[in-house]
């Protein structure tokens, strides 16, 4: 029975730091922070270069992956749903799924302790 | 002029082909500096051999017996003239490349640029160039019997490279994923970049042609600058209209077509002229961008839609705008001149156009067939940066350690 849950957002780039101040502000203070591309039903964009357009399918995201206990979880998830949300279209997506074992590197410890 | 075209061009392809488009220019400098210094500049501007159609390659091989002090060619010293005219000869050749990058083998361009500088190049700069030295050389035939004007190269090196372009990408075929995919430019502040060192090395192109600082140098200056700018405008208010944005590479690519523009009619025309050529051109040019997916050939960075069309415009415009009271001292169609000036500026484009179109289309093909002149799809798809070069123009990533 996994106790630990694995959260990954994607969220648009200007909202990251509202998003780790408000982890951080429920005691979550590691995160990974990664560049990403991709789209949804905001579907990318158009550009034009000398007349010939140009589709630009994927969009730039962040996409921020944090471990936390179960419990956790839930308070975890509507934070950065709150802080990451624009009401626009393109605001990304957050889902969480069940981690096994989490060790630390540094210190061998596993489980709870090592988040 | 030839570094910022390297640039102009280099930022318009795809990151992974950026320093291949860039030695595509680098390349032509080298090469064309020593040709013209063994044969070029003899060919283009020796003794001619009959009817204005090639001077002497011999007869001042190795320019030997051209470094006299007392060596003068109009006011100024030969050897002046000699390095001048040798910008003319690199940069014409290196235009082309635009039109076939990304896919072009290294060692087939090359090849391209020896021959096609040998064959096409210094031939037709003697017919636009060589005026009748009055010592028993007829000189050039469009300078001396035909009598287009052409002051500075909307023939000899716009409507030549431009037409060659258009030879050499219907050679070579299209870039793998031509009408499919969008090939974005990688890098537009390269392309602003060049631009603006074209723009700057323009004036010295133009106002140079003088061949001395006098009052033609200052009126080409000023209908350079002042038909760029229009050229400019015109061009972001056609993308206005039809994208419904202006945009940096139109703005950077309508400075290019005022300035190919106006490379001929410069001497010809007053700064109102100058002005209305550089609007019709720019709007013209812009609209000829598209023509490449119309068509279907691949002309990569629109040499023909910016350098054959600006040369075509400028070159056959001046029949309309010339006026007497500027240098050239000859009247247009505007100016009450009939159409005699404006026939003599379309056999001249005409002239240029087909014997660039037939030459170019022969070497390339012939290039293809022995040596090869386009890369593996393989080699295209990674990227000819690195299947050419052993090259990659930026490393970025920071997944592999280290510094940065």
């Amino acid at each position: 029975m996994a106790t630990m849950n694995l959260i990954t957002a994607i969220i648009k780039p200007q909202k990251l730091d509202d998003v780790k101040d408000a982890l951080s502000a429920k005691g979550i203070h590691g995160m990974t922070v990664s560049e990403a591309s991709g789209f949804g039903r905001q579907g990318g964009h158009t550009e034009v270069y000398r007349g010939a357009e140009v589709t630009v399918r994927f969009v730039p995201k962040v996409r921020v992956e944090i471990l936390v206990a179960a419990t956790d979880a839930a308070g975890a998830i509507d934070a950065i749903v709150k802080a990451a949300g624009t009401g626009s279209i393109g605001d990304g997506k957050v889902w969480s799924i069940p981690v096994e074992e989490v060790v630390r590197v540094r210190t061998g410890e596993r489980g709870i302790p090592a988040l | 002029m030839t570094p910022g075209l390297a640039l102009f061009y280099g930022g318009m392809v795809r990151a992974k082909g950026v320093l291949n488009m860039m030695m595509m220019s680098f390349i032509s400098m080298g090469i064309v500096s020593v040709l013209w210094v063994l044969y070029g500049y003899s060919m283009a501007f020796g003794k001619d051999l009959g009817n204005g159609l090639l001077g002497n390659p011999f007869e001042m091989f190795g320019l030997t017996d051209q470094i006299a002090p007392d060596s003068f060619f109009g006011g100024i010293p030969t050897s002046v003239f000699i390095a001048f005219q040798a910008m003319f000869a690199i940069i014409t050749v290196a235009l082309i490349s635009g039109a076939i990058a990304d896919r072009a083998k290294f060692g087939g361009w090359i090849a391209f640029v020896i021959i096609w500088s040998t064959l096409v190049y210094f031939p037709v700069a003697h017919w636009v160039f060589d005026f009748d030295s009055g010592e028993s050389d007829p000189g050039g035939w469009i300078a001396n019997q035909l009598k287009a004007i052409d002051f500075a190269g909307g023939t000899a090196v716009h409507i030549n490279a431009g037409i060659a372009g258009l030879a050499a990408a219907l050679v070579i075929g299209k870039r793998v994923g031509f009408g499919r995919e969008g090939f974005k430019p990688h890098n537009l502040t390269l392309v602003m970049i060049g631009a603006g060192l074209l723009w700057f090395g323009w004036f010295g192109f133009n106002a140079g042609s003088a061949v001395a600082s006098n009052a033609t140098a200052g009126i080409t200056f000023l209908n350079t600058f002042v038909a760029t700018g229009a050229a400019m405008l015109a061009w972001l208010v056609v993308e206005k209209l039809r994208d419904g944005r202006a945009t940096s590479l139109g703005a950077a690519s309508g400075v290019v077509a005022g300035l190919v523009a106006i490379t001929p009619a410069c001497s010809a025309v007053n700064p109102l002229g100058a002005i209305a050529l550089g609007a019709i051109s720019g709007a013209l040019c812009a609209l000829a961008v598209g023509l490449k997916y119309k068509l279907g050939y691949d002309d990569s960075l629109d040499v023909v839609g910016v350098h054959l069309v600006g040369g075509l415009a400028g070159s056959i415009l001046v029949g309309v705008f010339a006026t007497a009271d500027a240098p050239a001292g000859i009247n247009g169609l505007l100016f009450g001149g009939g159409f005699d000036q404006l026939n003599r500026q379309l056999i001249a484009s005409v002239a240029v156009l087909v014997y660039s179109f037939i030459v170019t289309y022969i070497i390339a093909k012939i290039i293809d067939k022995t040596i090869g002149f386009r890369i593996a799809p393989e080699a295209e798809a990674k990227g000819i940066d690195l299947s050419e070069h052993a090259e990659s123009a930026y490393e970025l990533g920071g997944a592999r350690g280290g510094a940065f």
